[in-house]
């Protein structure tokens, strides 16, 4: 992966206002020197592997193969990582870079929780304060996550700006450190954002497919054939694309929100939808869902953690350079994957992760049972139960609900 | 005669000059056109007129409020350019476009700043926009005559205020304090050698901006910068009690 001062292709650069010039350069400074240090490598290393269930298993799904007769399909399960998806790979990483850096304080965005969780945990375990910013919207929809964090000891702030999603959180993240930066790290959940952050994410969501390059080689004796990863801002699919993106045998396959579906308007597919376009914002240049003025659009996804107007300039920079392809899913499909991938495998992945599943199942089929298929299943969907739920329409859950508000009532 | 020689001359019949700034098309058009022509009856020197961006990142509560509410009353780029044209005709100072880089790499950078060079604007403040990401906004500002102002901050150290000095022109935005738009702050020793920083980098006159907000701040300014730049205060002015009540507030803040 390769970079010329923060840019990928056309795409990435660092559009950062005056104030935080220095903090980048102190920061370019400590990641550079992290990561030729194999000292910093170990510890990480070490750390995941003690504190987060690392490596990760490679999951044969072998009742899904079977039910669709082709390729055999085999599941990355960053869902076991401490805290319950891959957010923790990125997360520890550059705990331990705050560390070196001295800093006491962390503050990270959220948009389906995850990373705000693994951050909470992350600041408890070093001893750093910590703040999360959380768009209104996605407070409400991810409540069990809200309620962790603050259980974990940090601040959670909803956002009441904009569109009242990840890019606000964003957004109000940075506001925070524009005062803040002396003495606090911006833990950037995503392969997104002004360099060194897109390379840096990217270098330690790297651990996914360098282990699940191996796994697959041991137990299906050669190289997959595609691999499928859901695409928010992009740092599950980096992690996991990048133990193969110098096989040009394998396929890379980036799924996006297809919301209501690419002609509704309601979407967040930047690149698997004709509605993108170059722009910069949020201290990157990428493709992003925006008008003719350059005013950012509102997405939808079923899932907040892909519910995002922009996405990671590494993976624009493939996809205009066609090693990635895209392809989107709709809320309506992410459900029926999800009943498939628990009924047939007693798997629950998370509705972000379910989008990768939809285009794996609608290809798969047609495949042959020689070649193989990696599913990057970035999460768990523990944290959507009141999300799918309600899409399922779910009598005894409500019942249940309508009972606990009784009760609380009552009180 | 160029941005920079008409606030030298300007500074040679007062001691600090004033800089006021509004959101276009908030709370209309038509609020904005009353304010300008309070403000400059009121004497303001230069006016920064901001572009409304769904994703201000360096501005506070206030500003980030009124440029949600504009583009939600459906103001476009194109109004504001023609809203330029029709003010900068109108009165004698120098007015500036504020936004960030996505409107004008959205619009095509040289199409923009011709554009806004064309509608009479003198400059622009660009406050996501490094000059290592500005080759092209330097040279279309260059070719169109608009001053590219840059941004001097708290935590810059000298050198790098030589190097945006040398790609600035008109005079240097110096951000008073750490933090976004719309707070107080604090004059103390720090701040005055932030100052005598900025003053030994460059020649160009110097701004200073952010939590500017009443007669006492500016007087402060005086002799240790140029311009003094009052923002999310006359926004607050407006929303609280109206239009009418801007020029008396200009004119009290230089008395």
């Amino acid at each position: 992966m390769k970079n010329n001062n923060g840019y990928f292709g056309a795409w990435g650069g660092a559009f950062i206002p005056e104030v935080l010039y220095e903090t980048f350069r102190e920061l370019n400074q400590a990641f550079e020197e992290a990561k030729n240090d194999p000292a910093f490598r170990r510890e990480y290393i070490e750390l995941m592997g003690n504190y987060s269930c690392r490596p990760t298993p490679l999951t044969r799904a072998d009742n899904l193969s079977d039910h669709f007769g082709g390729a055999r399909i085999f599941i990355k399960r960053e869902d076991l990582n401490h805290t319950g998806a891959h957010k923790a790979n990125n997360v520890m990483g550059q705990g331990l870079l705050v560390k070196r850096m001295g800093k006491r304080r962390v503050i990270a965005e959220t948009g389906a929780g995850q990373h705000g969780v693994a951050t909470a945990t992350m600041a408890a375990r070093f001893g750093f304060d910590c703040t999360i910013y959380m768009g209104e919207e996605d407070v409400m929809r991810q409540r069990p996550n809200v309620f962790w964090m603050e259980k974990l000891g940090a601040e959670v702030v909803p956002v009441k700006s904009g569109s009242r999603t990840l890019k606000d959180a964003i957004n109000e993240a940075f506001r925070d450190w524009v005062a803040s930066m002396d003495d606090t790290h911006y833990v950037l959940g995503t392969v997104c954002g002004p360099h060194p952050f897109p390379e840096m994410v990217a270098w330690f969501q790297s651990i996914i497919g360098i282990e699940a390059k191996k796994q697959i080689v041991e137990q299906f004796g050669k190289l997959p054939k595609r691999i499928y990863a859901c695409v928010g801002g992009g740092s599950n699919a980096m992690g996991i694309f990048q133990g193969f993106l110098d096989q040009a045998s394998v396929e890379l396959i980036g799924v996006e929100a297809g919301g209501h579906g690419l002609d509704s308007g309601r979407h967040a597919a930047r690149l698997a939808s004709d509605d993108g376009s170059p722009g910069v914002a949020q201290g990157y240049k990428t493709m992003f869902l925006q008008d003719d003025d350059g005013q950012m659009a509102d997405t939808h996804s079923v899932a907040a953690g892909l519910d995002y107007v922009g996405v990671s300039p590494i993976l624009t920079d493939l996809w205009e350079k066609k090693r990635i392809r895209f392809a989107a899913a709709t809320d309506t499909e992410v459900m029926a994957a999800l009943d498939l991938t628990m009924k047939k495998e007693g798997i629950i992945p998370a509705l972000e992760s379910a989008h990768a599943f939809v285009q794996a199942f609608r290809e798969t089929g047609d495949m042959s049972p020689n070649e193989a298929i990696i599913i990057n299943m970035s999460g768990r969907g523990d944290k959507d139960i009141f999300t799918i739920a309600h899409a399922f329409n779910d009598p005894s859950w409500k019942k249940f609900i309508r009972d606990k508000g009784r009760e609380y009532e009552s009180e | 005669m160029n941005l920079n020689e008409h606030l030298k001359n300007r500074l040679e019949e007062e001691k600090i000059l004033l800089m006021t700034h509004l959101v276009l098309g908030y709370p209309s058009f038509d609020s904005n056109r009353e304010v300008v022509r309070q403000m400059v009856a009121g004497g303001v020197d230069v006016i920064e007129m901001q572009i409304p961006f769904s994703e201000p990142m360096a501005d506070g509560p206030v500003i980030l409020k009124a440029n949600q509410d504009a583009i939600a009353a459906g103001t476009r780029v194109d109004q504001c350019l023609e809203f330029a044209a029709e003010i900068t005709a109108a009165y004698p100072i120098p007015f500036l476009f504020m936004t960030y880089y996505n409107i004008l790499f959205r619009r095509g950078v040289a199409d923009f700043c011709e554009q806004a060079a064309t509608r009479g604007i003198r400059g622009l403040i660009v406050p996501d926009l490094p000059p290592e990401e500005g080759a092209d906004y330097l040279a279309a500002c260059g070719k169109n005559g608009l001053a590219p102002i840059q941004i001097f901050a708290p935590t810059s150290r000298p050198e790098r205020m030589r190097f945006l000095a040398e790609n600035g022109a008109g005079f240097i935005y110096c951000v008073a304090r750490r933090g976004v738009t719309g707070r107080k702050t604090d004059f103390d020793q720090g701040f005055n050698a932030y100052l005598k920083r900025c003053r030994e980098t460059t020649d160009l006159p110097l701004a200073v901006g952010f939590g500017i907000s009443d007669r006492d701040d500016v007087a402060y300014l005086e002799g240790r910068a140029d311009i003094a730049v009052i923002g999310t205060r006359t926004i607050r002015l407006v929303e609280e009690k109206g239009e009418s009540t801007v020029g008396e507030f200009i004119r009290g803040l230089r008395k």
